[in-house]
């Protein structure tokens, strides 16, 4: 069975974590993924980029509309996902509206910070 | 752009002659910002680097004298910071870095490409929240402050700067794309780029003085700019011819109604400006329904004609507004329209379409303050004076601009003057 992880935390600030506590958070997240991949059980995860960066979209009234920020709406959940690797935020607009699920839900456009090759976080380029 | 020429004919010649200087300093600033972003898409990165370029000129010119080609001087000092902050950003990432960020440029060139539509529609992006376009057009392609913004929109300086902060965030963290989309993309991000520059016609400056606030000379000199570098757009020509008329009429002293007005002291070459726009606009949707901004201007067409029958043609304006609120109704283009039909048909059609105005718009009677002000003004006229005296108060209520305040107790001193003449006339 694949499950997916969603991980949910407050969003801070490298200066308002602290090199520290971000160093320690790096560190966990690092062994983490290595144990994952070791135990033959990851497929892939990502970290996202903080809100800020979030777009959302919509194709439910017939028509593309798109939105700063992110999803927020209480009545609807998180029902799956697609990591695409695209140039630019236009080019992901363009991907999401073609969704399905556009036409019955919202898409959030999140751009990712790091994700894991082979169990090892890597940066986005 | 004719900069130099918005300076007014008659008297604040220094003033005149001051904001065309700032005019011209910031289409530079524009076109430096546009360059520098146009490769990394980083406009936030754009401007520090700029305003560190700044910093080394307001250092050297004075002592090494300004030099031949002042721009390309900034643009080399500015690149070379760039170019240090993405070795650092390098660094920190240990990522490699897209080199193409880099846009090639001949060094001996002064003649950079102008990329400042680009820039336009970056600040304008579908992605980026609506009530902050307009204020990120005035900052990367005007090069105003937060202080200066946030006054013109009555936000303050913090909260304007915040803001700001996080829309060049949003783009250079979301990859929000530079390069303007493809021409079969364009007409759907245009609508957007022209309702952020009609949003610079919109503000009012206010609140403390901390400079020069972004007025309608900038307003006008985006809109010249957006409708010369896209060339064959009418709605953009048309938004510039509208730009042009309202550059035209004074916009200090004591409020004083547009039909009111003194055609005198309206400046004869920006409203030669605008006839000149609103011909290219027509010439360029002959054959097509005219869009909004085009009717828009030729409404401000209609109100400047004025100056050469002696007459507001209020029939014309009658027709214009129709058609105008058929093709793009607001709230306010629909009020504006009843002040028209109270001239046009008389108070009690004026009246009529304010009351289906009022069911269309829930709360409008309570917020709108130009609903409450023609509202006043055709009750008067039908005769109305227990109706108009509380409809002015309601305008006055809803009124923060002193100018219009002044204008609204003036008339409603004068109503109840008439009365109570009318009354003692009775006794």
């Amino acid at each position: 069975m694949r499950y997916t992880l969603l991980l949910h935390y407050p969003e801070m600030t490298a200066e308002e974590l602290g090199e520290e506590v971000l160093d320690q958070g790096k560190a966990a997240m690092a062994g983490y993924a290595a144990t994952l991949q070791q135990a033959g059980v990851l497929l892939g995860a990502e970290v996202l980029q903080p809100s800020h960066a979030s777009t959302t979209v919509t194709t439910r009234d017939g028509k593309l509309r798109i939105q700063d920020g992110p999803f927020a709406d209480s009545r609807e959940q998180m029902g799956g996902y697609f990591v695409i690797d695209v140039a630019d935020l236009d080019a992901a607009i363009g991907w999401a509206a073609q969704a399905p699920g556009a036409q019955w839900g919202t898409v959030e456009i999140r751009p990712g910070a790091v994700h894991t090759v082979d169990g090892v976080w890597t940066p986005n380029a | 752009m004719d900069a130099e020429r918005l300076s007014h004919p008659r008297g604040r010649d220094d003033d005149g002659a001051r904001a065309a200087a700032e005019l011209a300093a910031r289409a530079s600033y524009g076109r430096l910002v546009a360059f520098l972003t146009s490769g990394s898409g980083d406009v936030l990165l754009a401007e520090d680097a700029l305003g560190h370029a700044f910093e080394q000129a307001l250092r050297r010119w004075p002592v090494d004298g300004v030099p031949d080609r002042p721009d390309a001087w900034l643009l080399s000092v500015a690149r070379n910071r760039q170019r240090d902050d993405w070795k650092s950003a390098r660094r920190r990432l240990s990522t490699p870095l897209d080199e193409a960020g880099e846009p090639a440029m001949t060094d001996h060139s002064e003649d950079f490409p102008d990329r400042r539509l680009a820039l336009l529609l970056m600040c304008a992006h579908p992605a980026i929240a609506e009530d902050i376009r307009t204020p990120l057009m005035l900052q990367a392609v005007l090069g105003f402050d937060a202080a200066q913004i946030g006054a013109a929109f009555a936000v303050p300086t913090a909260t304007m700067a915040q803001r700001l902060v996080r829309a060049k965030r949003r783009i250079r963290d979301a990859r929000i794309p530079f390069e303007p989309p493809g021409p079969e993309a364009l007409p759907d991000r245009l609508p957007p780029v022209l309702e952020a520059v009609y949003g610079c016609l919109a503000v009012r400056p206010s609140g403390p003085d901390d400079g020069p606030a972004p007025s309608l000379a900038e307003g006008l000199f985006l809109a010249e700019l957006l409708a010369s570098s896209l060339a064959t757009d009418a709605e953009a020509w048309g938004l510039a011819s509208m730009a042009a008329f309202l550059a035209s009429r004074p916009a200090t002293g004591p409020f004083v109604p547009l039909e009111e007005q003194d055609p005198q002291a309206w400046h004869p070459v920006l409203m030669r400006r605008g006839r000149e726009y609103l011909e290219r606009s027509s010439r360029l949707s002959a054959g097509g329904a005219p869009g909004r901004f085009q009717l828009e201007a030729a409404i401000q067409a209609a109100h400047a004609d004025r100056a050469r029958t002696g007459e507001t043609p209020w029939t014309d304006l009658a027709t214009l507004y129709a058609a105008l609120n058929t093709v793009a109704p607001t709230l306010g283009s629909l009020v504006a329209e009843a002040a028209v039909l109270r001239r046009a048909d008389g108070p009690h059609a004026a009246l009529r379409r304010l009351d289906a105005v009022a069911l269309q718009f829930p709360g409008a009677v309570e917020r709108f303050q130009p609903l409450a002000a023609v509202r006043a003004d055709a009750l008067e006229a039908a005769g109305d004076a227990d109706g108009a005296a509380e409809a002015w108060e309601r305008a006055l209520e809803l009124s923060a601009e002193e100018r219009v305040r002044a204008y609204l107790r003036r008339r409603l001193d004068l109503l109840r003057t008439d009365r109570l003449q009318t009354d003692e006339g009775r006794v």
